[in-house]
């Protein structure tokens, strides 16, 4: 199986610091990654690399064997970690102008994921809290048929009953084709829709193993595992 | 069913363990079909290829057949099915009498014990 993101000795620099450092990586098709570390790990950076928002300092990055440009960004449903939309337009606008960008946007399922989660269509970005605004963003992500989804904190300022519903339906979305990556600090609240975490440290990834595989080895949650690998 | 999993052990065991009681305890009766791998998938919120992992494992061990046009059923024997609840029931034996023999209890004792409560039962 072609993997869907590879990373090879990937290096991306700031001009003040180094984010990336040597990043090897194979993500494949089919699997609900989770890309953990702890602040300024280099984890939104990999993100906006492979959402080709950034261009690497060296290495090579390939999304379904392509590099990242126009080309991939068909493939590619990113969820940035701050709101980029227009806040004077409503839910209904916003799902609108997804739809005439993306052709693989299914309207009718954002439609129904609003419903589901109390938002009404009229209700403009800029009257809704924090949480709200970043539920319709997720509804509108996840609504695209993508091959690579990458989620930047995706549930940070949602309350865990709606954090709840989103993983259920990050679920019932899944599809064998395509790979969610999702970079987040809750891990307690994911561990159990992940297939694979990848753990990464000062620009590189420390450990790439699956959830269950770290529980039987450690004994312990991957929650408390990263308290433990991490602790400050 | 409710899927209550804890958090230090793997999770396909945990799903493992808790279709084998759904099993011996009748509620996915011997020839029964199995709900499909999203199905469970979802109900449990896990991710399906754990949900996938825990249902080869029953196969392998017998208690799940696959069947190539009608996704998975339960298996009709039923002498396999008791010797899994037979098996889990000596598990959850020997912890008890661990239990207890760690409180102090004498054989004598534990019997006594058990006979009273299963009088007042």
């Amino acid at each position: 199986m072609e993997p869907i993101l590879e990373c090879r000795k990937l290096f991306k620099d700031y001009t003040s610091c180094r984010a990336l450092a040597g990043v090897d990586l194979s993500l494949y098709p089919g699997r609900i990654i989770g890309l953990l570390g702890p602040n300024g790990s280099g984890k939104s950076t990999l993100i906006k690399l492979a959402a080709g928002l950034l261009t690497p300092t060296s290495g090579e990055l390939f999304v379904a064997g392509k590099t990242p440009g126009a080309a991939t960004k068909s493939l590619v449903s990113y969820l940035p970690e701050r709101t980029y939309l227009p806040d004077w337009m409503t839910a209904q606008q916003v799902i609108d102008f997804f739809a005439d960008f993306y052709a693989d946007f299914d309207a009718q399922a954002a439609a129904d994921m609003l419903h589901r989660l109390n938002i009404l269509p009229g209700t403009k970005l800029k009257t809704m809290s924090k949480g709200t605004k970043e539920k319709v963003q997720l509804i509108l992500v996840m609504s695209r048929r993508a091959q690579l989804y990458l989620l930047d904190e995706p549930i940070g300022g949602v309350d865990p009953a709606a954090r709840d519903y989103i993983l259920q339906t990050i679920l019932t979305n899944y599809n064998p084709e395509a790979a969610v990556v999702i970079s987040t600090h809750l891990i307690g609240d994911v561990e159990k829709i992940l297939d694979q975490v990848v753990f990464l440290q000062n620009g590189q990834v420390m450990l790439c193993a699956t959830v269950d595989d770290i529980r039987a080895e450690h004994g312990c949650s991957v929650d408390t595992f990263f308290r433990e690998v991490f602790k400050c | 069913m409710t899927w209550d999993l804890k958090s230090d052990r793997p999770i396909y065991l945990q799903l493992v363990e808790h279709l084998q009681l759904a099993i011996v305890s009748g509620r996915l009766p011997a020839g029964s079909r199995v709900p499909p791998v999203r199905e469970l998938a979802s109900q449990a919120a896990v991710n399906p290829n754990t949900m996938q992992k825990a249902l080869q494992e029953l196969e392998q061990s017998g208690l799940i057949q696959t069947q190539r046009t009608s996704g998975r059923i339960v298996t009709e024997d039923t002498d396999r099915i008791q010797a899994t609840r037979d098996l889990l029931a000596k598990n959850q034996l020997d912890a008890f009498f661990e239990q207890m023999q760690r409180l102090g209890c004498t054989r004598h004792e534990i019997l006594a014990l058990v006979e009273k409560e299963l009088s007042i039962v």
